[in-house]
């Protein structure tokens, strides 16, 4: 659907409802991505949403049309300063709930459901999957956080080398590193399986 | 697994990049090269893609709850307005006062502040018909008109069945001279709804469609788009568009009529 022109025109001088419809084009559209980051960065779903939230009104306070060329990647570096801040703040006050509370946010989600699929291949992937999810929790941050941002969120080096802050070369090494981490934990997982993802 | 099978050290990071997709044509074809004569690059290789497949099923990504999103966009349009005097009172530093909720958990004052929290994440909510303005300029700028685009009724209206709680009537008004384009599910007033978009000399209308509820009254005009709201059979209707206001109530006309 082609863009009308005299509608572009129109939307210049709306204000605030126009920015926030930009926003919402522009930023609010990568709310999963910024959830998914945040809920593997806590572990935790409650505070994944608080910090997702927090992240949104910094980005929506400092936000500009600038901002509009990668937009995910920006909201994901605020995403992360929110986690840090957190992490900083007293997080070992934190309670810790059990696994399966904490879980529920999972379950929430999840792709949609394909036609031809049966219910017992449903339920391997999604065991696959609560497998698989629960082996990236247990990463150390920096190899959890390069295996987020490049095997789930598909960002490129580049992108992780801004969001991290560190050079590209560190992105590499970590994420060999967090995918051989990986690996091995998967194998330990699968001990029937004789197949090596990695070695 | 034994030594033979190792990748060469040297080529270990390349193996990921050429895996990504980040190494440039010659580097890639020169590892791809490597790959056919190396079984230690190989498996490594290998095993690097299949953990990748492992990652790209889509369970991985998770999705944010529409109350989270919801809560989102309440704090959002927070921001921009001035709050009525009655809330005024109640509000905690709104710059300050999401966040630390979850650091200070289980205190009297954290149950205390996120008391204050819940009445303020509930107060300011956008009106109804800033909501129904976002809704259609969004539909406009983020190429996001239509998530089933068909001028048939037959397509459109199954498609939104299992999607919503509820039916929203789909009819062909081409004969009035509003063709249907198609239909997305959008998120007003809290609530997942249907909106269906018609069109007028290129002039994009989004008809809103909820169960009629507690019906908000909605004013004519909001930033310069038209509004026209109103209730019929059981559902809740809101017109929005930058047609003119007869015309807006034309379709209203047309649409009344097909479903009577």
């Amino acid at each position: 659907m082609a863009k009308k022109p005299e509608n572009a025109a129109e939307f210049e001088g709306r204000s605030p409802a126009h920015r926030k419809a930009v926003f919402e084009a522009l930023v609010l559209v990568h709310l999963n991505s910024a959830y998914t980051l945040a809920r593997y960065l806590t572990r935790r779903g409650d505070i994944a949403e608080d910090l997702v939230q927090e992240a949104f009104l910094r980005a929506y306070r400092s936000f500009d049309e600038s901002r509009s060329t990668n937009a995910r990647a920006w909201l994901l570096t605020i995403v992360r300063n929110c986690f840090f801040t957190w992490k900083a703040g007293g997080r070992e006050d934190l309670p810790q709930r059990e696994p399966s509370e904490a879980g529920t946010s999972f379950e929430r989600g999840g792709g949609e459901v394909e036609v031809d699929e049966t219910p017992e291949s449903i339920l391997i992937r999604h065991e696959e999957d609560r497998t698989t999810r629960a082996l990236i929790e247990k990463l150390p941050h920096p190899f959890r956080e390069v295996l987020v941002l490049r095997d789930i969120e598909e960002m490129s080096y580049r992108e992780i080398a801004d969001i991290t802050g560190v050079p590209m070369g560190t992105v590499m090494s970590r994420l060999a590193r967090a995918r051989k981490m990986f690996a091995a934990a998967w194998e330990g997982s699968q001990t029937k399986s004789p197949k090596e993802m990695l070695r | 697994m034994n030594a033979v099978s190792r990748p060469c050290p040297e080529r270990e990071l390349l193996l990921h990049g050429l895996a990504d997709g980040e190494l440039d044509a010659a580097n890639a074809l020169a590892m791809e090269e490597h790959l056919r004569s190396c079984s230690g690059c190989a498996a490594t290789y290998s095993g690097i893609i299949r953990q990748r497949q492992l990652f790209k099923n889509g369970g991985l990504r998770l999705d944010a709850s529409l109350a989270l999103r919801g809560r989102i966009r309440a704090a959002i349009a927070a921001e921009e307005e001035p709050l009525p005097e009655s809330v005024r009172g109640q509000r905690t530093n709104p710059r300050s006062s999401w966040f630390p909720r979850a650091g200070i958990a289980f205190s009297a004052m954290a149950l205390a502040a996120s008391l204050l929290l819940f009445v303020s994440s509930q107060n300011p909510a956008p009106s109804l018909d800033e909501e129904l303005v976002a809704g259609h300029v969004r539909s406009l700028l983020a190429s996001h008109l239509t998530d089933v685009v068909s001028s048939d009724q037959h397509t459109v209206k199954p498609w939104f069945l299992g999607k919503l709680d509820f039916a929203p009537p789909v009819v062909d008004l081409s004969k009035k001279d509003f063709p249907l384009i198609g239909g997305r599910l959008d998120y007003i007033g809290g609530r997942v709804v249907a909106a269906i978009v018609y069109k007028r000399r290129g002039h994009v209308i989004n008809l809103f469609v909820w169960p009629a509820g507690k019906l908000q009254a909605v004013p004519e005009t909001a930033e310069g788009y038209h509004l026209l709201s109103w209730t019929q059979g059981g559902f809740s209707y809101a017109a929005v568009s930058d047609l003119n206001p007869e015309e807006l109530r034309d379709f209203r006309r047309a649409f009344e009529e097909s479903l009577a």
